[in-house]
């Protein structure tokens, strides 16, 4: 039931209880919500009496038994640390830990999964690893960088960071009012910038962005293109080589992973020519009291003991979401966010503004909006009472809430074990939460 | 677990709605200091004019929550025209009040809807002066906050804003 061990393909496929419909209608099977929800502990929890309503997987996603099963009984099984002992235990650790890396490479369709899936903390420390690698090989004084305005903090302040260092200018992608970039002057943008940063879906507005039509334009110019996944890749199929980025960074605890544990992938090209990111343990080859050699990628960039176990529970994750589809997770949120969008418009009209485009298809399964003049904050807290769970605040996005004209909002976001109940939760709330401070 | 009607007491819904010295004075010579929550965003904009240590006028500018906004209105009906010192006492006494800790508040939440503390309070370790609760009047409304731990921040906001302002007052004069 647990074990992940073995194939790593599809071995979630007899476990991931009934969410695969009629064999060999691999195309066409759809989620079946009802028997999903059945692995997920957590949303077996009740909130004031009633059935809990988890609207904030954006900030974290719950875990699956499959996952909580798979890091348990590698810790009670195969547990050592990795690369080190020659004991059979540490060998198969190490295998293991291994194996996951393989799989989650294969899982956004890397080239080449062994050399380019480097395992960080989280999508944030991903970032700054290309900021502090190849960040500092290659930005100079009077070099652009080009982000866009609805980044998350993540992926602007490691920039930040690093211009006021070296005196790099940043430029920014404006987004029109339906939260959609302006790509009109891209190649005017464009002009000296030496990295683009992106995100494929963002984390306030829902907008998923053409990566590979910004990346071919980026490379055109000979920039570097840094994708932020950590909204896309638990949610749309991943294939790194038709999005065309040269890194793209996510974290595993919204992807039905565990906290802990991010991932930076990169061009193997791009990785062999970076310099170390921590030094340590594990990152290198040799080490002698003159200096050191750098180990080969990835290790080059894993200093100290890597999070093993959370290396398994993100193999697991892996194996869940590929055994579901992620084509099934994708339509399966799109009709979510669309009965979401219809549902709150009918009923709130004019005194709701949700943020982003209004076209499912055009967004992730992220809602943001306001609510007459309600706070977020205070939208929040009656929520809660009725065991509705959304997220209220800038959302690390504070260049984007500057733009949007607000300083907060409220943000209920999806994941493929909600349903439709959820949504209907989320506007019965929201409607108690408008008559309380009306 | 508390309701609704804990945090949102019919005070603090009307100084919200209603916010009292809302705005800015003219800075200078009024002396202007904001304050961010980074938690959620809020971000307020206290003015404030010391004369001869006297808090002599005071506005409150900014957007954010019920709780901060009304903490915020509150805050400045109590203080405006106060001597600067008591009005440090003030601000003391309701941060002490905002740190009472959770567990020791009574479980339910229906023994305390006049206000008025119900029995022993303890204070959490480092601050064992007592809160009188009395003393602050109106403010008191504000007290089941500590009940919702998330929003304690909200509703400190605007003190620990106007404390920094009277510190840089104090030196800059």
């Amino acid at each position: 039931m647990s074990t992940p061990a073995g194939t790593h393909e599809g071995t979630a496929r007899g476990t991931a209880r009934g969410t695969v419909a009629p064999a060999g209608s691999a195309p066409s099977r759809e989620l079946d919500v009802c028997a999903l929800r059945a692995d997920f502990p957590l949303l077996g929890r009740t909130e004031q009496g009633r059935r809990l309503t988890y609207l904030d997987s954006a900030a974290s996603s719950q875990r699956p038994r499959q996952v909580l099963d798979a890091m348990r009984a590698y810790e009670e099984t195969s547990y050592a640390n990795v690369h080190r002992g020659v004991y059979a235990l540490a060998e198969e650790a190490t295998r293991r830990f291994e194996a996951a890396r393989d799989n989650v490479g294969r899982f956004i369709g890397a080239p080449e999964p062994g050399r380019e899936v480097v395992f960080t903390k989280n999508a944030t420390e991903a970032i700054n690893l290309v900021a502090h690698t190849w960040g500092r090989a290659n930005l100079r004084a009077g070099d652009t960088v080009l982000l866009t305005e609805m980044e998350h903090h993540a992926n602007i302040v490691p920039w930040q960071m690093l211009a006021a260092e070296r005196d790099v200018t940043i430029r920014w992608v404006p987004i029109d009012d339906d939260g959609l970039l302006v790509l009109d002057d891209l190649d005017r943008l464009l002009e000296g910038v030496k990295l683009l940063g992106v995100t494929c879906a963002s984390n306030v507005l829902g907008t998923i962005n053409p990566v590979a039509e910004l990346a071919q334009a980026a490379h055109r110019v000979g920039a570097v293109v840094v994708a932020d996944g950590a909204q896309s890749v638990p949610h749309l199929p991943t294939d790194v080589s038709s999005l065309g980025c040269d890194f793209l960074a996510f974290s595993a605890h919204k992807m039905l992973g565990p906290t802990g544990i991010g991932v930076l992938w990169g061009r193997a090209e791009l990785l062999e020519a970076l310099p170390p990111f921590l030094g340590g343990g594990e990152m290198i080859l040799d080490v002698s009291k003159d200096g050191f050699t750098p180990n080969e990628v990835p290790w080059r960039f894993e200093a100290g003991t890597p999070p093993i176990t959370e290396a398994i529970g993100l193999g697991a994750a892996v194996d869940y979401l590929r055994a579901v589809g992620m084509d099934a997770v994708r339509r399966h949120e799109v009709a979510l966010t669309a009965y979401a969008l219809d549902t709150l418009q009918s009923r709130f009209g004019d005194a709701i503004r949700i943020f982003g485009p209004l076209d499912a298809t055009r967004r992730g399964g992220v809602v943001s909006f306001v609510l007459g003049d309600v706070h977020p904050h205070d939208i929040s807290q009656v929520l809660d009472q009725y065991g509705v769970c959304v997220r209220a605040g800038h959302h690390c996005a504070k260049p984007l809430m500057r733009r949007l004209g607000v300083t907060a909002t409220a943000r209920a976001s999806f994941g493929l074990y909600n349903d439709l109940a959820d949504v209907d939760a989320l506007a019965d709330a929201l409607g108690e939460a408008r008559a309380f401070f009306a | 677990m508390a309701g609704l009607e804990d945090l949102y007491r019919e005070i603090i819904l009307d100084h919200y709605r209603s916010p009292r010295n809302r705005g800015e004075l003219p800075s200078p010579p009024a002396y202007r200091v904001e304050g961010f929550n980074p938690l959620c965003g809020d971000e307020i904009v206290v003015t404030l004019d010391v004369e001869d240590g006297v808090l002599a006028d005071i506005k409150i500018a900014g957007s954010g929550c019920s709780i901060s906004q009304s903490s915020a209105s509150l805050m400045s009906a109590a203080v405006k025209g106060k001597p600067v010192a008591e009005v440090r006492d003030l601000i003391r006494t309701f941060k002490g009040m905002m740190s009472i800790h959770e567990a020791s508040l009574p479980h339910d939440g229906h023994d305390r809807a006049d206000g008025a503390a119900s029995g022993p309070v303890e204070i959490v370790s480092g601050e064992p002066e007592p809160v009188d609760v009395e003393a602050l009047g109106e403010l008191a409304a504000l007290q089941g906050v500590v009940k919702f731990p998330v929003r304690i921040k909200c509703a400190t906001l605007s003190w620990n804003t106007l404390a920094q302002g009277l510190d840089e007052v104090g030196t800059a004069s």
